[in-house]
């Protein structure tokens, strides 16, 4: 990032190894006043969510909204071809039949509805992003194993790679890394 | 089944309930076993097995080969069963695939978490048993090169599916379920491919595990948004799956053939989908942990909790039997009370004495708690239900066609050795498959296993 005055560091990364320590560090780490800061584990942990305050999804509007337009797509799709394209007369039944449209219009539901989830989940992410910052530090490999990090972004207002590193190690971490930029 | 008025004491306790995982297990260790499965030299009775499934699937090759050059007539199908083996294997396959969904998605909703070390391997057998299924229909169409046309695609001969029709609600349900449980199995293995991406051990498998991942680094925002995702994924394939084999009924029971023209199959046949498919998943996981040392994982209790779903389905399917027949005698009709008669003493009557052996007899054993506890016992009770469900489709697709209405357009059925060698070569299709997952992926969710582990729960205090 060019506009960063501390050249070649994206941030600091702090390791735990118990879950109740980073939780803690979370806690410390909002009263300091850090904001662009995350924290990584091999598993989802409630408490850490809750430390850091993430409650919310724009997830399930998004999937309610796959699902509604994959229903009005199965409808569509059956009344535009059982009466304009290809109408077919059975036993005089009439072609908008909609009781019998009924299972392809709730598999279209289910259908885009599941799609919405998965892409908007990955989207929402950031995902599929193949390298970040942080895979550039050896000890990462294990955040999808079994260590906890916390991680203060050197964009953030609060950061100086000095005191940043003096308070992170003041955490019951077990090691804390520089995260170049790169 | 979960009590929804659960105190969070009774709650804690049972996340931290010791017999599904092995006392002593932390991430690390949970870790390096089940990813060690992936990341060791491959062992010698894999090549072995593996060997066996290609040489089966191999089989598969020749007869569809045959079957392309030939034609259906192949077959043992006839004027006046012209469904045969291909839908019985069809209802078959599907049906195992059930239970799959059954565990990652309704266990799911139920905070069942004894389903984390089980769910993996089940959501991926669904995925092979419905592609095994997904193969009947289309090699019976007579003109497979033309399996596009169930399919709504625009054409130059202007023609649309029949949307009023089963058969073409059997196509979307099959598809969606394929697609959803690729999806839904896909989810779950983002963090878990990120823990082989990062203990990979070359670069090649680093950079393909790599891509697989997406890159997900299991920050706490991404978690949150991936179990809303796990969530709503769970709470949309239960319907789903619920949906796919009452459509697959719907194919039977929209006839008007009796034996098929009855309201009990949607929920019968969904009973029975489940009881065939924790068969299927005993029948897995007794040897794969033992192969893989795996017991701390898949525990007697698993096991045993397993039995008791099966029991639990085969009963309501057991029920579905009793008033099949009740019906066919309540409903005073002849042609029903003929197919019922048929059934117990015309010329299929073995097929329906061995249904009622495995799916009726043998599962009755599974009220003991000494079998459901002893592996050998729960793993003949399993194969009995395998074979058990195969009949039961064998005993609805053919005893109810071969005679009908008028009897002189009455006729006898059997399997070729063309039919006989299409099943077997999907039994080898579904092995292949499973062998490749079981060396290239972990068979068991590592960080659904890091979740039910102590460390992951002492936080969780009772306030």
């Amino acid at each position: 990032m060019a506009h960063d005055p501390h050249s070649g560091l994206h941030g600091l990364l702090a390791e735990f190894t118990d879950p109740e320590h980073v939780v803690e560090a979370i806690h410390r780490a909002r009263e300091e006043g850090y904001v662009h800061f995350d924290t990584f584990s091999p598993y989802p942990v409630e408490e850490m969510a809750d430390a850091q305050g993430v409650h919310h999804s724009k997830l399930p509007y998004i999937v309610l909204g796959g699902g509604i337009t994959g229903a009005l797509t199965g409808w569509a799709l059956q009344y535009v071809t059982s009466t304009m394209v290809y109408p077919m007369n059975i036993g005089g039944r009439p072609y908008n039949s909609w009781p019998a449209f009924i299972v392809v219009i709730f598999e279209c539901t289910i259908l885009f509805a599941a799609f919405s989830a998965v892409f908007g989940m990955l989207a929402l992410n950031g995902l599929p992003a193949p390298h970040h910052p942080l895979f550039g530090v050896k000890s990462f490999e294990r955040a999808s194993q079994d260590r906890y990090f916390l991680y203060i972004e050197a964009k953030d207002p609060r950061f100086d790679p000095e005191r940043t590193r003096a308070f992170l190690e003041s955490l019951n971490s077990s090691e804390v890394s520089a995260v170049e930029d790169h | 089944m979960a009590d929804v008025h659960q105190t969070r004491e009774e709650e804690v306790k049972r996340m931290l309930r010791p017999d599904i995982v092995g006392a002593g297990h932390t991430p690390t260790t949970v870790t390096d076993k089940i990813a060690t499965v992936v990341t060791a030299e491959t062992p010698k009775w894999w090549f072995a097995g593996a060997g066996m499934a290609f040489s089966m699937l191999g089989v598969f090759l020749i007869s569809v080969a045959w079957l392309f050059y030939k034609g259906v007539g192949i077959w043992g199908i006839n004027n006046p069963v012209f469904w045969g083996f291909a839908i019985i294997n069809f209802v078959w396959w599907i049906g195992i695939g059930h239970a799959g969904t059954l565990i990652s998605a309704i266990l799911l909703l139920l905070r069942q978490n004894w389903r984390n070390s089980i769910n993996r391997f089940a959501e991926a057998m669904t995925i092979f048993a419905v592609a095994c299924a997904g193969m009947f229909p289309l090699l019976h169409l007579g003109r497979p090169y033309r399996f596009y046309y169930l399919l709504p695609i625009p054409n130059t001969f202007d023609l649309w599916p029949q949307f009023r029709s089963p058969l073409i609600w059997d196509v979307f349900a099959v598809t969606t379920y394929a697609l959803v449980s690729i999806l839904f199995w896909y989810v779950g293995l983002i963090p878990d491919l990120a823990t082989l991406r990062d203990r990979a051990k070359n670069r090649f498998a680093a950079t393909i595990y790599g891509m697989l991942a997406a890159g997900w680094r299991g920050s706490t925002r991404h978690w949150h948004q991936y179990e809303v995702a796990s969530m709503l994924l769970a709470g949309l394939a239960t319907p789903l799956v619920v949906s796919v084999h009452t459509v697959v009924s719907f194919d039977f029971a929209v006839g008007q053939v009796p034996g098929w023209h009855t309201t009990i199959f949607p929920p019968y046949f969904v009973a029975g989908a489940v009881f065939a498919g924790f068969a299927m998943v005993i029948t897995l996981s007794v040897p794969l942990r033992y192969l893989f040392g795996l017991e701390d994982f898949i525990t007697q209790r698993h096991l045993d909790l397993m039995g008791k779903v099966m029991l639990a389905t085969g009963l309501i399917v057991v029920y579905g039997y009793a008033i099949e027949m009740f019906i066919g005698w309540y409903s005073g009709s002849p042609y029903e009370k003929y197919m019922i008669w048929n059934r117990l003493t015309g010329p299929y009557r073995y097929a329906y004495y061995s249904l009622l052996l495995c799916n009726f007899v043998a599962v009755q054993f599974l009220w003991s708690s000494r079998v459901r506890n002893s592996i050998p016992g729960l793993f003949i009770v399993a194969m009995f239900v395998n074979a058990g469900m195969w009949i039961e489709r064998f005993v609805i697709v053919v005893t109810s066609l071969h005679r009908d209405f008028m009897p002189s357009s009455w006729g006898m059925y059997h399997g070729t050795i063309w039919d006989w060698s299409t099943y077997i070569g999907t039994i080898g299709l579904f092995l292949s498959l499973l062998f490749l997952f079981i060396r290239f992926l972990p068979m068991i969710s590592i960080f659904e296993m890091r979740m039910i582990l102590p460390e992951a729960n002492k936080m969780k205090k009772v306030n």
